[in-house]
């Protein structure tokens, strides 16, 4: 039997010493659990971190609000100042997993799961990022739910999270916290793109935990939404996702932030593609120019090639929704205005 | 032994004489209550003392041999049993109603995820991790896993009239290649067992549809008499054809349990469903039809391939509703298995309709449009008087009448030209297909024991959340005059007189038709009691009414009665052509951006003889219809494309629709008996909600967008494909 020690850790120091030492974090347990029973991971050491106080709150400052690591991703939905403030992340919850899944899983731990790469699922099959040096099957597979950008030779996986990707838009932070540091970083800098090491996933040093989510201060009246296209209406991961969070003036596009879901080795952003909207008049061929540009570098397989196409009309849809060519519809919304 | 009673004559309709008010009533399930407080024990929940735990270990190439299991590479872990393989094991299940041993293929892999040894320990979590553990070294052969470039192909044809001579003088034809992929059972309940031994006497606790089948399969995997082995499988949860034969869990588990001298139980893993459960086939199908100028359709001719296993007997019969739907003179058929090194191939829910309705009802739906004929026009315009091949009359066929009282209900009349209605970037289309799946008696054995109190039914029947249980109360009471409460039905345990088991649609009417009979004989009894002619006999509530006497039950019966009786098709199953019909209707928003697919409105008309619980025969008709919503639109089996091996295992990849894809579902039953049927006068039911429901969603999907999928499932990627095709 593959045993483990199960170690329940009561403040944060005893947490990242432990983490130090080789132990893996527990918190919500919906992904790890399910590594663990098929051996796709096996950790020799877990640190269960949901007692430690003072993580699961919300707080609120003049510069944002503070999400502590193990605020679960249904009650982040459900806060009023998220659904207030921030539509495009409460829908982005509500979009990802089930229910159930979102009652038992948190802030830190969605951020920090794992591909759903079916071949990184099956320890008979070649994973880099299992099994390092043993190859990637998912090329030349059935590689429909693998990414097309920051991809590598050595791993094409996605990054499933929807949170992330919203939370990616809305310029969010993450706070580390180690033994005897702290830090924060912008939360695209947490993931490591694959390269030839796709078995590191982000750039947490050895002994660093998630203490938290920062996110800037509300924009009332920025225009918010989130799309997700999936192979059926609920419980299915991304074919492809855009997080969207911009302002109109005077008929042009402002200030805008985008991030991209189901297509990334890593929860998608692209400054260059804002680059080509910002102070433009909305059109369908500029739109066209933006996914030109998202895709500049994209990699694909035959199994995936699909998610350019149906990106570039999922943007185009999104787009013509929230610079107002079209009526908005249910998953865009106004800032403010949403509670 | 009893008599066989075969169902050569009509019967009288003794069920709409009796007057306990029983039969056809939506009775709630009477183990329901059970179920859903976890108190119904399934296979692998029983409690059994000092158990040991078996985790089979799969193949991890595709074709060749295995040369050896490294078993040092268990050496010291704790509580491992032991490793079982050898030329017991299966290769995968039996396929329905086989009755003898599958393919055993001794150290021959021919798929991969092949069972191909039994870890067994003290507990699940070593036998786990032993079987992950297990080192296999094997010598691998090349292997063919495409269904499309295979090369050893069969093929079979059948034809009448001249179809080439059909399409050249058709006033329009149509010629349209279709293809559906793989899919799977994914029934709640993975495949389990517990198997004990008593001397050599097995006992096994299985998850099993088919008993007195089952029971010779594993019989004859062990090389033992089937006297020798018991079946229990009081419940079980989910088949859908993927239970139907004996699997590689239960004779591993009987083989250890043997040597260990302690029960043995395995549970496959979800993961393990996928890899090694029989699935339904890919289809390629190719539908040609003609017509002349009145719409009427003179040519019709359906070709599909297939894939199974060398070795397997089973194949898709993708044609099984094209032979008797719709009319035509010429008509031809050509079926292909290829032979290829994915896993196995079975029956799942409607072999043959479920898939061959997708492609048969979309080009019936296109030829139509081609012809400019309302669709349900054309079906009613084409609807023989007798089967267009065999000249059958049929027993009972309200193809017609469900048409249009379906049509009536969803408010077809409305419906507007395809591609003209949208919703804000939601297209609108709505679309309808014939239901359709043959009928069938299989010899079925039921015993009645009636007491002062109350009856007990024993069969080994199974109840595989079909309602079973209900429909047989229901039978016995309204026979016997009973209430629901007063009878208890006892299934699942082969020492129980042997039925039809769980498959085919065909359970309820054959099983019941047994009841019904042993029930009859007891009323001859009673009238004997009573001293009147057995056609002058009530019973209701409990009294025995006859000759201007009447009598309570209770006081009536001294002695239990015991009767017991069979029942197996007769001259009426090759005199008429016997079949449930039906229509569904679907609404469907479809994303003109993303391609997603919504399912707004679903309703489907059915006819199926006598209705015997409303409840259970609508339920299984919804479940049907949310299966249809799932080939149209979500479900399909991935293989690699180098090894054929099952990829994304799971229900996170394998995507059944969830309840944010179903949208409310009716289900409306015509009233009809079926006189050639059985002496119940009832139709299966658990395979026609599905047959031709994809096709009614793909069919709406269609108008919605004024384009044609022939590709299922319509996935968001193939519908933006179809509308970048054209330019949108």
């Amino acid at each position: 039997m593959r045993t483990f020690d199960y170690l329940r850790a009561s403040s944060l120091d005893q947490a990242a010493g432990m983490i130090g030492a080789g132990a893996t974090v527990i918190a919500g347990g919906t992904n790890l659990l399910d590594l663990m029973k098929l051996q796709v991971m096996t950790p020799a050491q877990l640190v269960d971190i949901n007692r430690i106080p003072g993580l699961d709150e919300i707080e609120e400052s003049s510069a944002g609000l503070r999400i502590g690591a193990l605020v679960r991703n249904s009650d982040l939905a459900a806060d009023l100042r998220i659904r207030r403030d921030y539509p495009v992340l409460a829908r982005a919850l509500l979009a990802g997993a089930s229910g159930q899944l979102r009652n038992k899983a948190t802030t830190g731990g969605n951020l920090l799961q794992r591909t759903r790469c079916p071949y990184f699922y099956d320890t008979a099959m070649a994973c880099n990022k299992r099994d390092p040096g043993a190859g990637c099957s998912a090329k030349g597979g059935e590689a429909r739910m693998t990414a097309v950008l920051g991809t590598s030779e050595h791993c094409i996986a996605a990054h499933p999270s929807d949170m992330a990707v919203a939370m990616t838009a809305m310029g969010a932070e993450v706070e580390l916290q180690s033994a005897n540091d702290r830090r924060t970083i912008a939360l695209p800098d947490l993931y490591r793109l694959p390269g030839e090491q796709p078995q590191i996933e982000n750039q947490l040093s050895a002994g660093e935990i998630i203490t938290a989510v920062l996110l800037p201060a509300p924009r009332p009246g920025s225009i918010q939404s989130y799309r997700k296209v999936r192979d059926r209406a609920s419980y299915a991961f991304a074919l492809v996702s855009v997080a969207a969070v911009l302002e109109m003036h005077d008929g042009r596009i402002g200030d805008i932030a985008l991030a991209f879901g189901g297509i990334g080795a890593r929860p998608w952003r692209d400054p260059s593609v804002e680059a080509i909207l910002k102070g433009e008049v909305p059109e369908a061929a500029l739109f066209a120019r933006a996914a030109d540009k998202l895709f500049e570098t994209a990699r694909t397989e035959p199994g995936n090639a699909f998610k350019i196409t149906l990106m570039r009309r999922t943007l185009a849809a999104t787009l013509r929704e929230a610079t107002g060519l079209t009526t908005r519809s249910i998953g865009t919304d106004i800032a403010g205005e949403a509670a | 032994m009893t008599e066989t009673f075969r169902m050569d004559k009509i019967q009288p309709r003794l069920l709409d004489q009796t007057r306990q008010g029983l039969i056809g009533r939506a009775l709630d399930r009477p183990e329901g209550r059970l179920k859903v407080a976890g108190q119904a024990r399934y296979a692998a929940e029983m409690p059994m003392e000092r158990l040991a735990h078996g985790v089979l270990v799969r193949s991890t190439i595709t074709r060749g041999r295995v040369s050896e299991f490294q078993t040092g590479s268990l050496d010291g872990l704790e509580g491992v049993l032991g490793l079982w393989h050898g030329p017991k094991f299966l290769r995968n299940a039996a396929q329905g109603m086989a009755g003898a041993a599958p393919v055993q293929p001794a150290d021959r892999v021919d798929y991969y995820g092949q069972p191909i040894a039994l870890v067994v320990a003290e507990s699940f979590e070593v036998a786990r991790d032993a079987a992950l553990r297990l080192k296999v070294t094997y010598e691998a052969e090349r292997a063919e896993v495409d269904p499309r470039k295979a090369s050893e192909v069969e093929s079979e044809d059948e034809s009448f009239g001249d179809l080439a001579r059909a399409m050249a003088d058709g006033a329009a034809t149509l010629d349209r290649r279709f293809t559906t992929p793989p899919q799977v059972a994914a029934a709640m309940e993975p495949h389990a067992c517990i198997a004990e031994w008593s001397g050599d006497r097995l006992t096994l606790h299985g998850a099993l549809q088919m008993l007195q089948f089952n029971r010779k399969e594993l019989a004859d995997s062990l090389g033992i008499p089937s006297d020798n082995v018991r079946l229990l499988a009081p419940y079980v949860g989910g088949g859908f054809g993927s239970k139907l034969g004996v699997g590689p869990e239960a004779v591993a588990a009987s083989l250890a349990a043997r040597d260990l001298g302690r029960p043995v139980r395995v549970v496959l893993s979800r993961q393990q469903v996928f890899d090694f459960v029989l699935r339904r086939t890919e289809t390629k199908q190719r539908l040609r039809l003609a017509a002349d100028e009145n719409g009427k359709i003179t040519g019709l001719a359906h070709d599909d391939r297939v894939s199974n296993l060398p070795g397997e007997s089973f194949s898709e019969p993708v044609n099984a509703a094209t032979h008797f739907l719709y009319g035509g003179t010429n008509r031809s058929y050509t079926h292909e298995i290829a032979r290829i090194h994915r896993p196995a191939s079975g029956s799942v829910r409607a072999p043959g309709e479920a898939v061959g309705m997708l492609a048969l009802e979309a080009a019936i739906d296109e030829m139509a449009d081609t012809l400019g004929i309302d669709p349900l026009k054309f079906r009613l315009q084409n609807l023989p008087e007798t089967h267009p091949e065999t000249g059958q009359p049929y027993s009972s066929r309200a193809l017609a009448e469900c048409l249009e009282a379906g049509a009536a209900a969803f408010g077809w009349a409305d419906r507007w030209p395809a591609g003209s209605r949208s919703e804000g970037p939601w297209l609108i289309g709505m679309g309808l297909a014939a239901a359709g799946r043959k009928n069938m008696l299989i010899k079925s054995s039921a015993k009645i024991t009636l007491t002062a109190t109350g009856a007990i039914v024993e069969t080994d029947m199974t109840d595989i959340g079909t309602g079973t249980y209900a429909i047989l109360t229901q039978i016995t009471g309204e026979m016997l005059g009973l209430s629901a409460a007063q009878v208890q039905v006892r299934l699942g345990d082969t020492a129980l007189p042997p039925a039809s088991g769980s498959g085919g649609s065909f359970g309820a009417s054959s099983v019941g038709s047994a009841v019904f009979l042993a029930a009859k004989k007891i009323r001859g009894h009673i009238a004997g009691l009573l001293d009147c002619a057995v056609d002058d006999l009530d019973l209701t509530d409990g009294l025995a009414r006859g000759a201007n006497r009447e009598a309570r039950l209770d006081q009536l019966i001294e002695t239990e009665i015991v009767e017991e009786a069979t029942i197996e098709a007769g001259a009426l199953e090759d005199s008429h052509f016997q079949s449930g019909f039906g229509a569904t209707f679907a609404e469907v928003a479809v994303h003109a951006d993303t391609g997603e697919v919504r399912v707004r409105r679903m309703a489907g008309t059915f006819a199926a003889g006598r209705i015997l619980n409303e409840k259970t025969a609508a339920s299984q008709c919804i479940g049907g219809m949310v299966w249809g919503i799932g080939a149209a639109l979500t479900e399909e089996l991935l293989h690699d494309p180098r090894t054929g091996h099952v990829i994304g295992r799971d229900f996170a990849n394998y995507h059944i629709p969830c309840h944010a894809d179903v949208p409310q579902i009716e289900v409306t039953f015509l009233d009809e008996r079926d006189d050639q049927a059985n002496p119940l006068q009832s139709k299966g039911i658990g395979e026609l909600g599905i047959s031709g429901a994809g096709a009614a969603v793909m069919n709406a999907v269609a108008h919605a967008i004024g384009l044609r999928l022939y590709d299922y499932p319509a996935t968001p990627d193939r519908v933006i494909s179809a509308l970048e095709k054209a330019d949108r």
